[in-house]
């Protein structure tokens, strides 16, 4: 029965191709396919026609029953139309509208078809409805699926970018955190660090928190996580960076870093220099500077 | 049963960690130490852990509680050479050792007590003024 449904929508799609095509096209354009211009007229026009064509194929040979083998030309040609459209930045709406908007055309074509009875219609309405659903809620699952892998592979980009340790001077790293710290990327963090202070024989660490948005006691557990950790390997480690807000933010929460901090990374580097046993000395005045020359960093070892 | 030797290094004592601690060896070891500070009135303890891969927290409490019984006995606790590794899993099982000072090779732990017996030192002469 549901084979017969199928061959017979099919036979009805192949004998108002030309009616239903234009039709469908003209729906999509309406739902606003292209008015973002990110796909031509001409993409679309074969994108339908080509799904029109292996539907109708499929219908032929599997029924109307989607999980048939004979939908998986028709389904993969979804898998890739909705990949691509998430990838380019359509809403889930528009790309599930390619789908939906086959709807009227194919009721149409099948109201002007005057041979068939009233419960012929209702039937082959009905199977269709179901095939159509089926078929949007398949394109939706792809398109929530590329997307999840699109931030998937954002998140891996971010951390990696996000946690360079950089070699300030002999024995001195620093480590200039940017976004938001959660256990994830503490660890990478921490391990990153960690490995970098073996690598050098770095004595000080400057852990530079200036790119984080908020510290909360959970961000301040994983900061004191690393500087314990760098501390068991025989390094210090001082925090710089704290902006005023969040200084406020941590005295509120009753956060305790119990490390050196210092409000900039250079007033750290100053420190680590110091601690070093190094100075910076200026070695010839500046002339566009106003006020006493004066030696910055340590005030000797 | 085999025992992890422990080196006299003027008045600091030498332990190189090299083979998988077990908790009996652990155990053995925190006593030893013990008899030879006492024995060579040492004022420093350097523990080189370097080739120890896996810390487990009763290996962890062992270094917390060999510092702390030094510190009784007036020498100094200094483990120096922890894997990256290790020293995560020791921040994750809760084990900061606080008491034990580090250091990131032999040399600088060296260093690190040596700057100790010499302040004392300092200090005992200025006492002595």
């Amino acid at each position: 029965m549901a084979d017969d449904l199928g061959s017979d929508i099919a036979a009805l799609v192949s004998k108002n191709e030309q009616t239903i095509l234009p039709e469908w096209i003209e729906l999509q354009k309406k739902a606003g396919t292209l008015h973002t211009g990110r796909i031509s007229e001409g993409e679309l026009q074969s994108q339908s026609k080509n799904f029109l064509n292996l539907l109708r194929d499929a219908l032929a040979t599997g029924g109307s029953d989607v999980a048939n083998a004979a939908y998986e030309p028709a389904k993969a040609m979804l898998g890739d139309l909705s990949r691509s459209r998430a990838l380019q930045g359509f809403t889930p709406s528009e790309t599930a509208s390619f789908i939906f908007s086959l709807k009227r055309p194919l009721f149409n074509a099948l109201n002007r078809d005057k041979a068939l009875s009233a419960e012929q219609i209702a039937q082959t309405v009905w199977t269709t409805i179901l095939l159509l659903d089926e078929l949007g809620l398949y394109t939706l699952d792809i398109f929530q699926k590329s997307r999840e892998e699109v931030i998937v592979r954002q998140q891996r980009e971010i951390a990696e970018l996000s946690t360079p340790v950089v070699k300030l001077w002999d024995g001195i790293l620093a480590l200039p955190l940017i976004g938001t710290l959660d256990s994830h990327r503490t660890q990478v963090v921490m391990e990153n660090l960690l490995q970098t202070i073996v690598d050098v024989e770095a004595e000080i660490a400057i852990i530079d928190i200036t790119g984080v948005p908020t510290v909360d006691t959970l961000t301040a557990q994983h900061l004191l996580k690393t500087v314990a950790a760098a501390r068991l390997m025989g390094a210090d480690c001082l925090i710089s960076g704290i902006r005023p807000q969040i200084a406020q933010t941590m005295v509120h929460l009753g956060v305790e870093l119990n490390v050196i901090s210092k409000a900039s990374l250079a007033d750290a580097f100053a420190v680590a220099l110091r601690q070093t046993g190094r100075t910076v000395t200026r070695t010839r005045k500046v002339e566009t500077g106003s006020g006493p020359d004066r030696k910055t960093g340590g005030q000797g070892a | 049963m085999d025992r992890i030797p422990i080196l006299k290094f003027g008045s600091a004592l030498l332990v190189t960690i090299q083979v998988d601690m077990h908790d009996r060896l652990a155990t053995a070891l925190e006593e030893d130490l013990t008899a030879k500070i006492v024995e060579h009135n040492a004022r420093g303890v350097l523990i080189d852990i370097s080739a120890l891969e896996i810390v487990d927290s009763f290996i962890g409490r062992m270094l917390d509680n060999i510092a702390a019984v030094s510190r009784i006995l007036d020498a100094d606790t200094v483990v120096v050479g922890m894997r990256p590794a290790v020293a995560i899993t020791l921040v994750e099982l809760g084990l900061s050792l606080t008491g034990v000072k580090t250091a990131l090779n032999v040399e600088r732990g060296m260093a690190l007590i040596q700057g100790r017996l010499s302040e004392s030192e300092a200090d005992d002469a200025d006492d002595e003024d």
